[in-house]
């Protein structure tokens, strides 16, 4: 062991050698004597063992935090855009129902046209207010609360005009619905984009790999491995305490980070696929359905007033589309596949998800008997038929409409819980592993150095 | 019976004039001179071609090919574009099937105040349009008469006529000859034209250039863009969907001026009181009751509707007492109806 020569004889070192270089020479020096390899080993293992714990530690409230932006955070201010997309188009129809209805319906619609604007306009603020929102969503923000009271002040002049028995009301709120169709709803839903980019970026972050940990927990496992390989081939001593309980302590961590992110990634991808991604498509339904109730209703408010380019009803024509977006271009049979109910029903993961979809479904079929009645009706030129297949009560185009939108919403309040459930289980995953981390990998250090110093213990 | 006569071909003589002038008859002629040449394809309506440069044709020669031909748009020029066939109250296949059906079906607007409107109060149409076409059912079904009436978007009221989902349209509908290629009509009930509607407190003054570097709305497809593609005066043409929106627009600050029927133009004055008709109707457009080109016996029946409704345009006649109700207010320079011309 002593037959290793010392260091041969060195020219004087120049004066301007650099301090790291020094220091290495004299890491080398020591190095030529067996405890102070050990030393220096010691001190090697120690170090790996916590570099893995702090990288453990790091990494993981990292994702952690993450997980909680996408529960507490994104997710709610996705949901939030998500409304405030929902009470515009919701006003939109409201209003042009309560056109339709005239002074009968008047003090409902009117309540429920004010409760939608109240709701937006509160979302608004606070989303506003949230500093997490992005540049993107603060334009948005912003354009949407240039347009809000303009919408507002179009949709009273309708009203005034109305009252007074002038058609000026209707082209009044042609051109309020105008505005919402180019300026707010696209803004909302650049805005409900947005907060759901931000919702993803969340998700990424909280599911990425800590690689860095696992590399450093690989990395500290295999050199305490080898450290004690050394130690049985120089004292032939199979256990070294001190070095054993570094390692448990290390592959404790490593397997715990691996099990624990492994379970957490597992929830937030269940919480994306059958919560977020579900919650995602049924918001789009319900907007589709709004805004295809809201055309309709426009079809008799601007009676061939605006025609598209191949001379169709400009209204009809929309209200066709958002059902072709709702549930696939055929009036009956199950929806199709790339249709937003049939998109719902795939991602529903259980019977109770697709339930309300089903529901949904049927009665949009429903109302698409009911629409071709009413359309019918019209093109008749019974126009108070008309009116009543679709404002009117039992046997309304109406009530099939806010039955589509009370299955919808049950489906959204269903996907809603499963995406929290799903989330909560995941981020739980990950609660006290930073601590416990930390925790393990100093006592994993301790026992690296305390190990390695009862070796050098043997040389005094 | 002579003085309205008189008082009427005065006001004919005053707007002709004015009227033939102007690019709208140039244009028809242009059509016409086509068929007159040997019938042109059928479709060619309107083309903006040589608008204004070809001289109106006065006084078409009828060859010995154009005379034999029966159709209602041979030898149609913009001056006698007006005239329809004699009234007469015979009962033909068009007249037997409406009464056989028990109900007229007529083609009418919704969005026109005064003429064509459900009015919200009621959820009921009104109009001087439409007091027209239930004085015509009246007259063909009796009292009480079943009218059905049809929503019939601008664009839509020749291809209802000519596929019949409506037995005629009583719309706003000017009378011209690329339509009369393409359906009949009755005598004219109502002298329209093109006007100008601005706030009464505007610098805008009629169809000239005090609408330079002013927003003028007009309807998308309508005479009013067409006019104004030929003779801008300087002004920004905003174009809408339907000419109430051109209201909007006006009222929102979005537009000086609108360029619309002064038939239609009135309607909008009826709804805001701080805006009025400028100047003089700048075109000449008759509205007539527009039927299905094969119904001629209908076409008669509706003349003769025509000419007990006007009742020679005594003050209590039916149609003066329609225009006090309806069109007086807004539009308060006429005297009488427009005397009927004929081509038998």
């Amino acid at each position: 062991m002593s037959s290793v020569p010392t260091s041969s004889v060195a020219p004087p070192a120049p004066a301007r050698r650099p301090a790291w270089a020094e220091g290495l020479d004299e890491l080398r020096a020591a190095a030529t004597t067996e405890p102070g390899r050990l030393r220096v080993i010691g001190a090697v293992l120690a170090l790996l063992v916590l570099v893995f714990g702090a990288a453990a530690a790091w990494q993981v409230a990292d994702r952690a935090a993450a997980a909680d932006d996408v529960v507490e955070h994104s997710q709610p201010l996705t949901a939030d855009a998500a409304s405030i997309y929902r009470s515009l188009a919701d006003a939109d129809t409201t209003a042009a129902g309560g056109f339709l209805a005239g002074g009968k319906g008047d003090a409902a619609t009117r309540q429920r046209y004010g409760k939608d604007i109240a709701t937006a306009a509160e979302l608004l603020t606070k989303a506003a207010q949230s500093a997490r929102s992005s540049d993107a969503a603060g334009e948005q923000i912003a354009r949407l609360n240039r347009q809000l009271p303009q919408y507002t002040g179009l949709v009273e002049t309708a009203r005034a005009n109305n009252r007074q028995g002038l058609p000026l009301g209707g082209a009044y709120l042609r051109y309020a619905n105008e505005r919402m169709r180019t300026e707010l709803l696209p803004a909302a839903r650049a805005l409900y984009e947005a907060e759901s980019d931000r919702l993803a970026a969340d998700y990424a972050d909280a599911k990425a790999w800590p690689w860095a940990a696992l590399v450093a927990g690989v990395l500290a496992v295999a050199t305490l491995g080898w450290a004690q390989r050394r130690h049985y081939r120089r004292t032939n001593r199979v256990f070294n305490r001190g070095l054993l309980a570094a390692t448990a302590a290390s592959v404790a961590v490593l397997l715990w980070l691996v099990a624990g992110h492994a379970v957490a990634r597992a929830g937030l991808t269940e919480s994306y696929e059958h919560g977020a991604r579900s919650l995602r498509v049924l918001n789009e339904a319900r907007i589709d359905a709004l805004q295809a109730r809201g055309d309709e209703n426009l079809t008799l408010v601007a009676r061939g007033a605006v025609l598209t380019d191949d001379q169709q009803d400009f209204y009809e024509a929309g209200f066709r589309t958002g059902m072709t977006d709702l549930a696939g271009p055929g009036e009956r049979g199950p929806a199709a596949a790339r249709s937003r109910l049939g998109a719902a029903l795939a991602l529903a993961d259980d019977e109770a998800g697709r339930a309300p979809v089903r529901a949904a479904l049927a009665s949009v079929r429903q109302w698409q008997v009911r629409h071709a009645e009413a359309r019918a009706a019209d093109e008749k030129g019974d126009y108070e038929r008309a009116l009543a297949k679709v404002v009117g009560g039992a046997g309304s185009t109406g009530e099939a409409f806010d039955r589509v939108a009370a299955g919808l919403s049950r489906a959204l309040v269903h996907e809603q819980a499963e995406f929290r459930t799903a989330a909560d289980a995941g981020r739980g995953s990950l609660g006290g592993l930073p601590v416990g981390a930390g925790a393990l990998t100093l006592v994993g250090a301790l026992g690296a150095v305390l190990g390695i110093g009862r070796r050098l213990a043997e040389y005094r | 019976m002579s003085v309205r006569r008189r008082v009427l071909g005065n006001l004919r003589a005053v707007l002709a004039p004015v009227a033939a002038g102007m690019g709208v008859m140039a244009a028809a002629a242009a059509v016409l001179v086509p068929t007159l040449a040997g019938g042109a394809g059928h479709g060619a309506v309107g083309g903006g071609a040589g608008r204004a440069s070809t001289p109106v044709v006065t006084h078409p020669a009828y060859g010995p090919g154009t005379a034999s031909d029966t159709s209602p748009a041979a030898g149609c020029t913009p001056r006698n574009a007006a005239e329809s066939l004699r009234p007469s109250s015979d009962d033909g296949p068009a007249v037997a099937r409406i009464k056989e059906r028990g109900q007229l079906v007529v083609g009418v607007d919704q969005n026109t105040y005064r003429w064509g409107y459900r009015d919200p109060a009621t959820g009921k149409l009104a109009g001087f349009d439409i007091d027209l076409a239930r004085a015509i059912a009246a007259d063909i079904l009796g009292p009480d008469a079943k009218v059905v009436f049809k929503a019939v978007p601008t664009d839509q009221r020749i291809p209802a006529l000519r596929k019949r989902r409506v037995d005629m349209v009583v719309r706003t509908m000017t009378i011209n000859c690329a339509r009369k290629k393409l359906v009949a009509f009755s005598t004219s009930y109502f002298q329209g034209g093109q006007q100008v509607l601005a706030p009464k407190s505007s610098a805008v003054k009629a169809f000239d250039d005090s609408l330079r570097g002013k927003r003028v709305c007009t309807a998308a497809g309508s005479t009013g863009e067409a006019e104004l593609a030929a003779r801008p005066h300087g002004a920004k043409v905003l174009r809408v969907p339907n000419q109430l929106d051109c209201l909007v627009r006006l009222q929102l600050g979005q537009a000086d001026a609108v360029v619309t029927d002064n038939a239609l133009a009135a309607a909008q004055a009826a709804q805001d009181p701080a805006v009025e008709l400028k100047g003089r109707p700048f075109t000449d457009e008759p509205y007539g009751v527009a039927m299905n080109e094969a119904d001629t016996d209908l076409v008669r029946r509706v003349n003769k509707v025509l000419d007990d409704y006007r009742a020679g345009g005594a003050p209590d006649g039916p149609w003066m007492r329609a225009y006090r109700k309806w069109l007086k207010a807004d539009l308060p320079d006429i005297s009488g109806p427009p005397s009927p011309e004929y081509s038998d």
